[in-house]
């Protein structure tokens, strides 16, 4: 049983990453298995840091494959493990993430987006989005929350481990290099005080009982031998998700309500969004946000209505429109016109929204 | 007139009797480590302790063979998710099984890293020199003049590089304190078992084994009974069958 260090609501000043670890310490998270990849590398210093006093465990492995792999073990040994990723990190990560996915193991990995392809940079972007919510040789049945700060950032990854281990699909939090290196005031909880319970962790391997006697050797695979056995287990895989989503999809809008021109973001892009929304307020333009939580699965029903009520949509991203994509196919139907701004690997800033929305209302969107 | 045989085959506790015939080929030599495995994990009583992960490849084929809590991994993938659940439920006696190719190749990585640190599990290496169920290409223990799909003229060395050793590999960097290291044969299962034994208690301690057991695939060998046993005992001049690594104190 690890030891919990937040006993109180405790306001503290942290990075991201920081705030990421004392969250899974929070959450009662038992292991991390980690290695080291920029911009997510604090989350494993601080956890390491804290070990003497949370008498939790943890692992270097000697690749992201290994990290992936063995927090899958950890979890089939009936711990809340976790790990985190980031990049080229997640793109050999989802070998791992694939066998979770086919297997129903409650994964849990925070990835802080850096840019890409490639090795690119090691500062920011939001070009995993696609990939952490669809990555590897499946469906994608897959839980993504994407965070925009920090106290996001604490009740997401508490959060996720819930989520994973109440519905058994592997859950992401998806943030980024920005928000994993910034600092900024948070309140740190004990989850219990806010009336969450930790979902039980039951092993999969090493069960209580003895084989033979109180119950049969459990034999986990995810092989099949004929095309239709793997699609009636997808199938039900499918209608699981699909009464999933229902629970858990989340969102926010911002002013949205009577919103002439909706912002469409997610993550932090989306936290740029809201001031964004204030200013063109301010100038007498009705502009409002819609930013969703989890952008796997996404909040279809509200955000069509959102899209419905606009007059414009924007669809902005520090990526060439992943998110977009995904939400148009949720949109399919409607007819409100839109226009993009996407900064491939690069921050979108309040400014840079305002200058486009205002140049949208001068000049209608006809897409 | 057919006649059956009355009298029920021989399995250890550690086998799991409904898991019903062999999936391996005929002459495979999977079923003699798998079946010879068991029998020590019953002698020593570690049933409960036990925990079997297999590869992808033939390996995979042993997914229910054992009367043990198993998993099927990903190809080369078995040692991570192994030490993943002796580094979390320490007192597991977990056992990594996987052919060359998951051993040597896709999962060399693993091999390296789990025997440096001298991971808590035993990696089980069944080297049958080639890639069994893609079809019998070259892997790197296919030995040199070796004909296989991708080598169809012979292993050329001066091409493809020498023979992997693996016992060899990770006797060399593996504490010496903590582990046992091995290479055995399907020639001698006697031996199998009491290089299994040894290999066993040392991870039931706490330590680090590694034993990679020489075996056959006539199917892809296109070899009759006497071709490979000719072709075992060809491999037994290759690659040396010995103890590499004995911790002190191990018997």
């Amino acid at each position: 049983m690890v030891k919990k260090l937040i006993t109180q609501d405790t306001r503290m000043f942290l990075t991201g990453n920081e705030v990421i670890a004392y969250a899974a310490n929070a959450a009662e998270a038992e292991f991390m298995y980690g290695y080291p990849i920029t911009p997510q590398n604090e989350i494993m210093h601080t956890w390491c840091k804290l070990l003497p006093k949370t008498e939790a465990g943890f692992l270097q492995t000697e690749d992201e494959i290994s990290a992936g792999f063995s927090t899958i073990g950890g979890i089939l040994a009936g711990k809340r493990a976790f790990t985190a990723t980031a990049g080229p990190g997640n793109v050999i990560m989802q070998d791992a993430q694939s066998m979770a996915e086919m297997m129903r193991i409650p994964f849990v990995c925070a990835v802080m987006q850096r840019g890409g392809p490639s090795t690119a940079t090691v500062i920011y972007a939001q070009q995993e989005t696609r990939l952490t919510c669809f990555g590897g040789n499946g469906e994608g049945f897959r839980i993504v929350y994407s965070t925009a700060g920090h106290q996001d950032l604490y009740d997401y990854m508490i959060k996720s481990f819930n989520t994973a281990w109440k519905y058994r699909f592997p859950t992401f939090m998806l943030a980024d290099g920005y928000q994993g290196k910034m600092r900024e005031p948070v309140t740190l909880y004990d989850p219990a005080s806010r009336g969450i319970t930790m979902e039980p962790t039951p092993a999969a391997l090493r069960a209580p009982g003895v084989i033979g006697v109180d119950r049969e050797a459990t034999h986990l695979r995810n092989t099949f031998n004929l095309e239709e056995e793997l699609m009636e287990q997808l199938d039900k895989y499918q209608i699981d998700y699909d009464k999933m989503s229902k629970e858990v999809e989340e969102y926010l809008e911002y002013k949205a309500e009577d919103a002439e021109v909706l912002i469409i973001a997610h993550g932090i892009v989306a936290r740029s969004a809201m001031t964004a929304v204030d200013e063109l307020r301010a100038k007498g333009i009705k502009a409002g946000l819609f930013r969703p939580i989890t952008i796997r699965p996404l909040p279809t029903e509200p955000m069509r209505k959102a899209v419905k009520r606009a007059k414009q949509v924007l669809f902005t991203e520090s990526a060439n429109g992943q998110l977009a994509q995904m939400c148009l196919e949720k949109l399919y139907g409607l007819t409100t016109p839109y226009q993009t701004l996407f900064k491939m690997g690069v921050g979108v800033t309040g400014d840079d929204i305002v200058a486009k929305v205002e140049t949208m209302v001068r000049e209608m969107a006809n897409v | 007139m057919i006649t059956t045989l009355d009298v029920k085959p021989d399995l250890a506790k550690a086998q799991n009797a409904a898991a019903g015939a062999s999936k391996f080929c005929p002459g495979c030599g999977h079923g003699m480590i798998l079946k010879t495995l068991a029998k020590t994990i019953d002698e020593l009583e570690l049933n409960e302790r036990a925990v079997f992960g297999c590869d992808i490849g033939c390996s995979l084929l042993s997914w229910n063979y054992m009367n043990l809590d198993t998993v099927q991994t990903h190809h080369g993938r078995t040692t991570p998710v192994i030490y993943g659940v002796t580094r979390a439920n320490p007192g597991t006696v977990g056992i990594a099984y996987m052919g060359d190719g998951g051993g040597l190749a896709i999962g060399a990585q693993h091999l390296v890293n789990a025997a440096t640190r001298s991971e808590n599990l035993l990696v089980i290496v069944a080297n049958n020199t080639n890639y069994g169920m893609t079809g019998g290409q070259m892997s790197p223990t296919t030995m040199p003049g070796q004909k296989t799909e991708t080598t169809p003229y012979g292993r050329d060395c001066e091409v493809t590089g020498r023979p992997a050793k693996a016992a060899e590999l990770v006797a060399s960097i593996a504490d010496p304190n903590k582990s046992y290291v091995a290479r055995a044969s399907v020639s001698n299962l006697r031996k199998l078992n009491s290089v299994f034994k040894k290999a066993l208690k040392n991870v039931a301690d706490g330590g680090y084994s590694f034993v990679e057991v020489l075996s056959v695939c006539p199917l892809n060998w296109r070899t009759n009974n006497e071709g490979t046993w000719e072709r075992l005992k060809t491999m037994e001049e290759c690659f040396e069958v010995k103890e590499f690594l004995v911790k002190e104190g191990l018997e």
